[in-house]
């Protein structure tokens, strides 16, 4: 324990003295800090009574010594020791590393850096997409040798069958969910029956697909970016590269296909849990039998409705997968990189489906198919 | 004898393992250490060598905790570590410093900020004063000023074993784990290290529990090494009183070619 003291015959100036009694040790490097900040400069630091010394310790001496003009006294030869050591290790170390400029001039130089950096990353994801259809090509030329069936198998089932489970669930709460708003709403003017009309055509013109995507973005954008990228950072791209094998049409491709092929059969199975659920409701609550239902869907929903719907699914798993991979090839550097690039493919996937699902429903409308 | 892996009866052992038994897979039918012994002198430089799979790593996680037994005592500054309070431990940890392997630096955080997490966890120190140990901890470990606010992706292989030495050190060990610190470094860096290692061990009063495959490393710095075969710790001498063994692991991995090249440097 560090104690700061009279010692006697300095009765002249018994402040200027702080004896250390005990382990001057990093456990008691904050109280020992505030004493000495306490004494004036110049004082003397008796480290006689010192038995036990760690580098704090003496950093906090020695830092005694440079900056306020201390004298030791009465250090053993270990003590000693440990001033040297730590002398020799004094150069300043900057902690965080240096931030330009301030206020207004960095928030602009900011700004600006963010735009260069998105225009960046628009070019690199067309720059992609472009080596992507190379890709393609090439496998379509040379199918049997650069075709990957194993692998686009594989991936049909990670993206296809194995999402059945949750997009059913989904789907099927989503059709009760619509029934019964759209009953609550309609009934008020005494017509729940077009209830029917409400699930049938939201449900395969825009939701079954919507939603589907959104669920494949999450579940399967979101993993090609983290295999991709932790292949990246294991080097596992570099090694395919230097054999040979292009990391587009062993990696790539196959992602591709599969989420383009599954997507379309996925939001039909979705659009059907969908009507199942409203169905149901609409039997329970509306007392509606189930084969009046199914008829009456037949004759309210248009075939259009479920062509403009299975006609975008393609497009956004083209999307979805596109931007999974291009996201998962960025990753450079340390394992955060993995984490960020992963949450940016599946926030730019959804809103780019959004996007495109907006320029659908114009071109829809505009051929006719309302 | 200085052979047997145990210490003469009365002389205190910084570490301590009697009877360990760890075993892997399904129903624990791979065995890597089995009635293991081992004590680990204060202030000595300890080597620990062995074949690939000898589970060297596996002792280092066993004593650190990070690896839960299936039989056998482990005691650390002599107090048991097995199945202890998580509280109760931390203060044991306190007291020791591990370099993993790949540096296991936080990429989130600067080499300096490495080095005052530990710091941080248990005491509360002015920033100021922390800043400053974790300069002097960066310097002590032969980094140059310069790396204290990077990114441990922006370093080379030598700089995030120094940087992961220097956050070892942090809270001023008595006992320091290394896991092998000289893979992956240039011959060079390599010696360089090893002198590190030394200097700081006489300096700070340091025991080494240094887990290596490199030959030239066991020469120049350690005290007594130790050979982990057969599951368990075959024998702990001087390199010296190894070769005098006929155990055919030992005379090959000393005598091998480049066992003699370490030799005659």
């Amino acid at each position: 324990m560090a104690t700061r003291g009279y010692r006697a015959g300095d009765e002249h100036h018994p402040d200027r003295i702080y004896r250390c009694v005990g382990s001057l040790t990093i456990a008691r490097a904050a109280t020992t800090e505030r004493e000495l900040d306490l004494m004036p400069d110049g004082m003397t630091i008796d480290l006689s009574g010192v038995d036990r010394m760690d580098t704090v310790g003496a950093w906090l001496v020695y830092r005694a010594v440079r900056d306020r003009g201390a004298k030791v006294e009465g250090a053993s030869h270990e003590v000693h020791g440990l001033l040297e050591q730590v002398r020799q290790a004094d150069k300043p170390v900057r902690v965080v590393p240096e931030e330009e400029g301030i206020g207004f001039k960095r928030t602009v130089s900011e700004l600006g850096e963010y735009v260069v950096e998105a225009g960046q990353v628009f070019y690199g994801l067309l720059n992609f997409f472009g080596a992507t259809l190379l890709g393609f090509w090439n496998v379509f030329k040379r199918p049997q040798q650069r075709f990957r069936l194993n692998a686009v198998v594989q991936r049909f089932d990670l993206v296809g069958v194995r999402a059945l489970g949750i997009i059913g669930l989904m789907s099927f709460l989503i059709g009760i969910v619509i029934g019964q708003q759209g009953a609550v709403q309609l009934r008020q003017f005494g017509a729940e029956i077009y209830t029917i009309n409400l699930i049938g055509r939201i449900t395969v013109r825009e939701l079954g697909t919507l939603m589907t995507a959104i669920m494949v973005a999450g579940r399967s954008g979101s993993a090609f970016a983290a295999q991709l990228g932790t292949m990246k950072l294991t080097e596992e791209i570099d090694a395919m590269r230097t054999i040979g094998v292009s990391p587009i049409e062993a990696l790539v491709i196959p992602r591709m296909i599969a989420a383009v092929i599954m997507m379309p059969l996925l939001s039909f199975y979705s659009m059907i849990v969908t009507i199942i659920g409203g169905g149901i409701y609409c039997w329970i609550d509306l007392g509606i039998p189930p084969l009046t239902f199914v008829q009456r869907i037949q004759e309210v929903t248009p075939i259009t409705d479920l062509w403009v719907g299975l006609v975008k699914a393609p497009v956004f798993g083209f999307v979805i997968g596109l931007v999974g991979c291009f996201q998962g090839m960025l990753v450079e550097g340390d394992a955060e990189q993995v984490g960020l690039k992963t949450t940016a493919a599946v926030v730019q996937a959804i809103f780019l489906v959004i996007v495109i699902d907006a320029i659908f429903a114009v071109f829809f409308s505009s051929v006719g198919w309302i | 004898m200085s052979i047997s892996s145990t210490l003469p009866e009365g002389e205190k052992a910084v570490i301590c393992i009697r009877g360990l038994r760890n075993a892997f897979g399904d129903e624990n039918v791979q065995v890597v250490h089995n009635q293991l012994d081992l004590d680990v002198r204060k202030g000595e430089i300890l080597g620990v060598v062995g074949g690939s799979g000898t589970g060297k790593s596996v002792l280092m996680r066993s004593i650190i905790g990070l690896q839960t037994p299936e039989q056998g005592e482990i005691r650390v500054f002599g107090e048991n570590m097995i199945g202890r309070e998580e509280d109760e431990a931390k203060n044991i940890r306190r007291r020791w410093g591990i370099l993993f392997q790949a540096g296991a630096l936080f990429s989130t955080l600067t080499v300096a900020e490495n080095v005052e997490v530990p710091i941080r966890e248990y005491f509360h120190l002015s920033p100021k004063l922390m800043d400053e140990i974790a300069s002097y901890k960066i310097a002590m470990a032969g980094l140059p000023p310069d790396a204290g606010p990077k990114y441990p992706s922006e370093l080379s292989g030598g700089m995030v074993k120094r940087a992961g030495l220097a956050r070892a050190l942090a809270l001023d060990p008595e006992l320091l784990f290394l896991d092998e610190p000289t893979a992956g470094l240039d011959p060079i860096a390599a010696q360089n290290f090893d002198e590190l290692i030394l200097s700081l061990r006489d300096k700070l009063d340091l025991t080494v529990f240094l887990i290596t495959h490199d030959l030239d490393t066991l020469y120049a710095i350690c005290d007594r090494v130790a050979v982990l075969a057969d599951q368990k710790v075959v024998a702990v001498g001087t390199i010296e009183q190894l070769l005098a063994l006929d155990h055919p692991w030992i005379q090959e991995y000393f005598n091998g070619p480049r066992g003699r090249a370490a030799a005659a440097a």
